[in-house]
């Protein structure tokens, strides 16, 4: 009998699969979906503070406009009273979903002030959520911020979360820092209880028809997770946290991958948005085969087998390996490769 | 018992009596009494019981006029039933009336008196209307403030139910329904107290029942009816004791005591006066003064009106009396005398004749007419009625408060004598609508009435534009009720929250000696002295007023709060003032805040108490100089160029005195010139539109879309530049068959409402910086001057030949036309008024316009500046509002007219060949007159036999020449909003298309009652939150252009500039050449939707792709070509319904305060809109 149960963050999952933050966890019903599909955690969509925001101040801004200014119509909308523009419509959908479902729901939270993060995450906890990931999608676009400036926010972010809330914290992290391995081991230091790697920043194209910036929004894909898949392998076993991979997770070569490089837990969105829930069912019975097929009898055995302190050759993680991959890929028909400096 | 302190408006007073006391409440929005309607259905959505714990039902009705029909199935079913209204609504309701008075039904109709439409509308308020409802039989009670409503509202219920006799209740529009007063709330127990259950039985049982059938509305016939009239006597002859009766039942529960008719004023008085409603409050301050001054005056308070009991008038009267003078506020002209003058003088001579008098000697008794259209009245008009009273022979039928230099029937008063208490804080403030000036003060008088032991109250005056709208806001505070039902003239408070309205009106004019003056500024209080203009410097100095400043947009700015600078304004009054000690004052703003914002989200109330913390810290008193140094003058309220009329009557009315032109000024018929917004240089836009002629592609599409007409093009040749300044900008004009010629798009800065939808509907972008487009907002200050010289340059350059130059049938050439209607007072943004300005363009020198009461009305016809302008020849738009049900009607009369007279014409033209020579003759009679250049010949045919006919003096040939105009094409438009189009309007509007009359109807579609804020229609979308349907609409909206599509004959065309600019020209062009009814529905993006307005043509695109709002046109002509009449000229839904709903707060809010029934309707709303395009598809594939 081959065993798929994993721990995150304490927590006894019963597969390495776990759901990803995405739209099918906006309703109670989609939670419940994830659970009978065989998600073994789901996390949530994320809270924005920023859109929490956004919501008060455009209702605020249209009951507003234009009242009180013309003596026929003092104002335009039936007072309506209560308007669910907080926290309040995630939470309720984070409470009802763990009174209907035994997976563990972890909550998801992007904020844009201290006080924000604090006061959501306090809420998020009583609310019910098993674990807390902090979603800190953030573009650090202001010339005057160095980089020690944004690894600080992230430190203080940390640190005023756990100190006021006593579930699990993820951190899920970008993959731009300057020295992300000492940057894992600061948050694994201010209390990560781990680490999930990583955020996917959604670029904006250029239509060049109607010269305008436009969202552009691309699924994930396998090959996206070669770079998450590289820095648990290198991370494991030196940063004292749990790791998640969320990134280009897609089959169960992915998942079996991600373990081995020492991952807790894998997250997946795109496959599951793309082809359906009932990926999940087929990802486990195929890790399950694979695993029957090579005798291997849990997954925890093969977590962190492949990582950068197990494998033979722990170079071919490092930088030399990037000229190799390259040089893998195609000939150099510029002559000009080998004299790049990274 | 201690009973509640609350501040509220009248409006909520008698809502508040009439939700508690009935069951069913059937309601038509109408100013200045919707906000009763409102109320009511909110509480009902709330499901705030009455007080026998169940739920009134409340229905939106089509129609005052249906509301009555509806009160009166309901009253006669057995239901407590109640309406309010005001002005025309009650009108409306008269037939009803007479019914439910006929069938002594139990019920109170709550009334907030407004003017009549008469030789112009107004929304204020006088007693026009109630006394055109006198004869309907049913009792009038007045209610003179906002105590009185509350209290009147529960002594009308309660003696309707005892006497059966319905009552009106009524207290003065605006001044009462919208004054806030801090008044004592009646409990549950004062009004279950005061109703008495066995009545209601007794009530339910006489309605219909087959359980116990009668029948009740026979016809009846000469032998009876008569005596079935009379036979209902009694019952209005006990009227007085029971409500007298009722009147001391509350006053021995609340301890307030009214008579029948109250006394005010001296014991051995010998002049009183008598009349009824707000102005009472007022006549008692001033008596009170000249009393105390020994004066021998007082006043009677009429209570109950009809029926009027004369002995309990009489009882009232003084026995010392020796003149009397009976005030109407309302106007009865070629009567002897207006109504309450006749009941007096009736009453006097009955009671002196039959020697039940209390004074031996018939008084002299005057009357006069006082405070119409809600103008004021104050104790100085008092003052000088006591004194004409004094006279031997003061002068009867006489006015006040105007200047009547006609007929001269008005009495002087002095301005300056005042009566108000000295422990009264008056403060006045000025604003702007969206600054917020005046929630703040809302907010203020709640703070004071109820944190304070002080009295309150607020009245609140609002311009009659829409966009860069101005408010004053009159508070006044103290220790004692207050009674002063009159503006604050003698302020020791004036704030200016616009530093710009120093150079526009004459702000300090209500300050006091010694006053405080609190002043937004941008500049601080060591720099602000110089930019203050001369003769403001010369107020300040003169009445020694302490001056302070703030710069509360920076503040506003830094804690984001765009341009709401309420809070900040507010705190900064409270700092000033006094009124509440500081800490305590903000402690409560902060508390009120929390109450209004909280529910829209914690950052908004952070943001505001931001606000509110950094206003003290950034407000300054100015050491005010002892010598004016400034250089600044006021400019003239309209341009040296301007008409007369405009100069010495219009410029009166912006400037705001029109309080003082007198009656010989004014049209005798409500007649008045065409074309006067050019004159009003608002000023109002932060920010223009500025032309870049090397991006541009003078595609129009600016032009076309621009709701003020502010941004326009011209081709002319290089030779018209001679003259041009120096900064006029051009280029070269991109037409095949204008080539060689100059271009140029031009912006009237000063009229510019700074909307933005030119820019964001300019498609061509500037390729070094995509950003930037070939029009670009920037500031207006700096440009201010330059651009108006070149405006002017712009207009006198050469318009284009509508015959020779091009064809006007796409919308690059249609910006060439001169628009005739410009400048309006729409909202900044209005989706309607493009499409009322490209008829103008198309066929405004030939139309006749009807126009439904509503937004086009208001922005259309409201006074002081009107937009409807005539061209250089001096032909355009001629326009007329009738009513708001009858505009169907109202245009069929006009296109009777001109079908008649042009045949007349004919017949004449035909008669009268001979001299007109029979070659001019026939041309005349035969023309072609389906194109620009056909109209133009026959024109000119005219203008040759008007010179034929110039010596005739034959009745036939006199005629002629004055019918000769009628020979050219005329167009009749029908204009109106959906409120007009698919409700109130909707049978006049059938029957009219239903005619083969040649009629255009423009229905500008906001899908809601955009004028009277923001109410449900039945073209209100499925799921979109409207007053009266507070959780979403459940129900469809009429497919209005279908049903028009079924007769077969109509040209119909559904169409929305923002999606298709071509297929709206296009529709216009058909609907005006297809000889018969056409129905244009056109898409009008709206403030009350909720969006961003720059975004308006964006929202109308999306409208259309999420088939919400399919292109159409049905034009019957090609059905004889063997064509399908129906175009669908839009393409399959290919977005969500929700991703064009969701952008606009009208569906959002359900959204937010409901999202399982936003869920529910969204799905029956997409659901809605596939089938519907199904229909269309299927009726266009035929």
């Amino acid at each position: 009998m081959t065993d798929l149960t994993t721990t995150y963050m304490g927590m006894t999952l019963k597969n390495p699969v776990v759901a990803s933050a995405s739209p099918i966890s906006e309703t109670v019903e989609g939670i419940c979906r994830l659970e009978d599909a065989g998600a073994s955690a789901v996390v949530m969509y994320s809270l924005f503070e920023e859109q929490i925001n956004y919501q008060s101040q455009l209702l605020d801004h249209y009951l507003s406009y234009n009242i009180e200014s013309f003596a026929e119509a003092l104002d335009y909308y039936p007072d309506l009273e209560n308007y669910k523009v907080g926290p309040e419509s995630y939470l309720e959908i984070l409470r009802r979903a763990k009174e209907v479902t035994e997976i563990p729901i972890i909550g998801s939270l992007n904020g844009v002030s201290s006080g924000g993060w604090i006061e959501y995450a306090k809420k998020i906890e009583e609310a019910g959520a098993d674990a807390l990931e902090l979603n800190t999608y953030f573009i650090p676009t202001d010339i005057g911020m160095s980089g020690t400036d944004v690894e600080q926010m992230y430190l203080d972010v940390l640190r005023d979360v756990k100190s006021s809330i006593s579930i699990p914290v993820a951190m899920k992290l970008n993959p731009y820092f300057s020295a992300t391995a000492n940057m894992a081991f600061r948050l694994a230091e201010a209390g990560a209880d781990a680490l999930v790697m990583f955020n996917r920043f959604y670029q904006p194209d250029f239509d060049i028809e109607n010269l305008e910036v436009v969202p552009h929004l691309v699924l994930s894909n396998s090959n996206e997770m070669r770079l998450p898949l590289r820095w648990v392998a290198i991370l494991y076993g030196r940063v004292p946290v749990d790791f998640a991979i969320t990134t280009g997770v897609h089959n169960h070569e992915d998942v079996l991958k991600g373990m081995m490089a020492g991952a807790k837990v894998t997250m997946m969105a795109s496959e599951l948005l793309h082809h359906g829930l009932d990926r999940i069912d087929e990802i486990l019975q195929e890790m399950t085969i694979w695993m029957e097929e090579r005798e291997y009898t849990s997954v925890v055995e093969m977590q962190g087998s492949m990582s950068q302190q197990y494998v033979a050759e722990p170079s071919v993680f490092e930088r030399a390996n990037y000229m190799k991959i390259l040089q893998s890929w195609q000939s150099d028909p510029t002559g000009r490769m080998a004299h790049l400096s990274i | 018992m201690t009973r509640e302190q609350i501040t509220i408006d009248g409006n909520e007073a008698a809502a508040y009596v009439a939700h508690k006391t009935n069951e069913v409440i059937a309601i038509y929005p109408i100013t200045p009494s919707s906000p009763m309607g409102e109320h009511a259905d909110e509480w009902s959505a709330k499901s705030i019981k009455n007080i026998w714990g169940t739920t009134p039902l409340v229905a939106e009705m089509q129609s005052e006029g249906g509301a009555a029909g509806a009160v009166h199935g309901a009253l006669q079913t057995g239901s407590l039933t109640t309406t309010f209204t005001a002005s025309q609504g009650l009108l409306l309701m008269i037939p009803n009336m007479y019914k439910i008075a006929g069938e002594l039904t139990s019920t109170v109709f709550h009334i907030a008196a407004r003017s009549l439409a008469a030789q112009g509308l107004s929304i204020f308020g006088d007693h026009g209307d109630v006394m055109a409802a006198r004869g309907t039989g049913w009792a009038m009670l007045f209610a003179n403030s906002v105590q009185e409503v509350m209290d009147m509202a529960l002594i009308a219920q309660a003696s309707t139910l005892e006497s059966r006799v319905p009552f009106l209740h009524i207290f003065d529009g605006f001044r009462t329904s919208h004054e806030i007063n801090k008044i004592e709330k009646l409990s549950e127990d004062d009004i279950r107290a005061m109703i008495d259950d066995d009545l209601v039985r007794a009530h339910r049982l006489r309605g219909l029942s087959p359980d116990r059938p009668v029948i009740r509305g026979t016809a009846q016939n000469p032998d009876v009816y008569f005596q079935a009239r009379e036979s209902a006597n009694p019952y209005y002859l006990a009227i007085p004791e029971i409500v007298q009766n009722a009147m001391d039942k509350l006053a021995g529960l609340v301890g307030r005591q009214y008579k029948l008719f109250d006394y005010v004023g001296a014991p051995d008085a010998e002049r009183v006066i008598v009349l009824m409603g707000s102005g009472c409050e007022t006549a008692e301050e001033a008596i009170n003064y000249l009393t105390s001054q020994g004066e021998k005056v007082g006043m009677v308070k009429i209570r109950l009106y009809r029926p009027f009991s004369v002995d309990h008038f009489i009882q009232a009267l003084p026995p010392t009396v020796k003149a009397i003078a009976a005030l109407d506020r309302t106007k009865e002209p070629g009567s002897a005398g207006e109504p309450l003058y006749l009941d007096v003088v009736t009453a006097i001579s009955e009671s002196v004749m039959s020697q039940t008098a209390p004074f031996s000697q018939m008084p002299r008794i005057i009357g006069g007419r006082y405070g119409l259209s809600s103008k004021e009245f104050t104790p100085a008009m008092i003052k000088s009625i006591f004194d004409e009273l004094a006279k031997e022979h003061p002068k009867n039928h006489f006015t006040t408060g105007i200047i009547d230099d006609v007929t001269h029937t008005s009495l002087a008063f002095d301005p300056t004598f005042d009566t108000e208490p000295d422990d009264t804080i008056r403060a006045v403030f000025w604003g702007l609508g969206s600054d917020g000036t005046v929630s703040a003060n809302k907010n203020s008088i709640k703070i004071i009435g109820q944190g304070t032991p002080n009295y309150a109250q607020g009245y609140f005056v609002y311009d009659s534009k829409k966009s860069g709208a101005r408010t004053i806001s009159h508070l006044r505070f103290g220790p004692r009720p207050i009674q002063s039902t009159y503006l604050i003239n003698q302020a020791n408070f004036v704030a200016c929250h616009q530093f710009g309205f120093l150079e526009r009106y004459d702000v300090l004019d209500l300050a006091a000696d010694g006053a405080t003056f609190l002043l937004n500024s941008p500049y601080g209080p060591d720099e602000v002295w110089n930019h203050i203009p001369r003769v403001v410097q010369q107020q300040i100095i003169d009445k020694q007023l302490k001056l302070y400043v703030i710069d509360a947009y920076s503040v506003a700015r830094e804690m984001q709060l765009g341009v709401r600078i309420n809070t900040i304004m507010q705190t900064c009054f409270f700092a000033i003032s006094g009124v509440l000690p500081p800490d305590e004052a903000i402690a409560k703003i902060k508390e009120s805040i929390k109450k209004t914002y909280g529910v829209r989200g914690e950052i908004i109330v952070k943001k505001n108490f931001a606000g509110v913390d950094a206003a003290v810290a950034h407000l300054h008193p100015v050491d005010v100089p002892a010598t004016v140094t400034s250089t600044l003058e006021l400019p003239p309220v309209v341009p040296t160029a301007a008409p007369d009329f405009v100069q010495t009557i219009t410029a009166e009315m912006i400037a705001g005195r029109g309080d003082l032109l007198p009656v010989s000024a004014l049209p005798v018929d409500g007649t008045y010139p065409v074309g006067t917004t050019q004159w009003e240089k608002r000023n109002i836009a932060q920010e223009v539109p500025v032309w870049d002629p090397d991006v541009c592609i003078q595609c129009g599409k600016c032009v076309l879309v621009c709701p003020h007409a502010v941004i326009r093009g011209k081709v002319y040749h290089e030779s018209a530049l001679t003259d041009a300044p120096q900064a006029f900008k051009f280029t070269d004009a991109r037409w095949k068959e204008l080539r060689g010629q100059k271009y140029t798009l031009q912006v009237a800065v000063e009229d510019c409402t700074g909307c933005q939808l030119c820019v964001e509907a300019c498609p061509a972008k500037n390729k070094r910086q995509v950003g930037r487009k070939a029009i670009n907002m920037e500031a207006q200050l700096p440009i201010r001057d330059t651009e108006a010289e070149n405006w002017d340059f712009f207009l006198t350059l050469p318009e284009v030949d509508r015959v020779s130059d091009v064809n006007f049938t796409n919308v690059k050439n249609v910006q060439l036309l001169d628009p005739l209607f410009e400048f309006s007072g729409a909202c900044a943004g209005c989706g309607e008024t493009p499409y009322l300005k490209l008829m103008s363009q198309l066929f405004g020198d030939r139309a006749i316009i009807a126009n439904a009461t509503g937004c086009s009305s208001i922005y259309g016809g409201n006074l002081p500046t009107t937009p409807w302008a005539a061209n250089a020849a001096g032909r355009g738009p001629t326009w007329s509002n009738s009513l708001f049900e009858d505009n169907a009607e109202f245009g069929m009369g006009m296109r009777l007219t001109v079908d008649k007279q042009s045949e007349y014409a004919a017949e004449l033209v035909y008669q009268l060949r001979a001299e007109i020579g029979e070659e001019l003759a026939d041309a005349l009679l035969n023309a072609d007159q389906s194109s620009e250049a056909g109209i133009n010949e026959q024109r000119a045919r005219v203008d040759r036999l008007k010179d034929k006919l110039a010596g005739n003096t034959t009745p036939a040939g006199r005629d002629l020449l004055s019918l000769a105009d009628m020979l050219v094409k005329k167009n009749i438009w029908i204009v109106g909003g959906d409120g007009w189009a698919y409700d109130i309007g909707y049978g006049g509007l059938d029957h009219v298309l239903a005619s083969d009359r040649n009629i255009n109807v423009l229905v500008l579609d906001t899908e809601v009652y955009s004028n009277t804020g923001g109410q449900s229609s039945k073209s209100t979308p499925l799921a979109a939150v409207a007053k009266f349907a507070a959780s979403g609409k459940p129900i469809a909206k009429k497919d209005l252009g279908m049903i028009a599509v079924s007769y077969g004959h109509v040209y119909v065309a559904q169409i929305a500039m923002g999606s298709s600019d071509m297929q709206t020209v296009k529709a216009f062009l058909e609907a005006e050449s297809y000889d018969g009814p056409s129905l244009i529905i056109a898409y009008s993006h709206c403030i009350a939707h909720g969006i961003n307005m720059a975004k308006g043509l964006e929202q109308q695109n999306l409208a259309t792709q999420s088939g919400h709002w399919p292109l159409y046109r049905y034009d019957p002509r090609l059905k004889a070509e063997g064509k399908n009449p129906m175009q669908l000229d839009s393409k399959a839904p290919k977005i969500p319904l929700k991703t064009y709903i969701y952008n606009e707060n009208r569906y959002r809010i359900l959204l937010q305060s409901d999202p399982q029934r936003a869920a529910e309707l969204l799905a029956d709303a997409q659901a809605a809109v596939n089938a519907r395009w199904e229909k269309y598809t299927e009726l266009a594939n035929k």
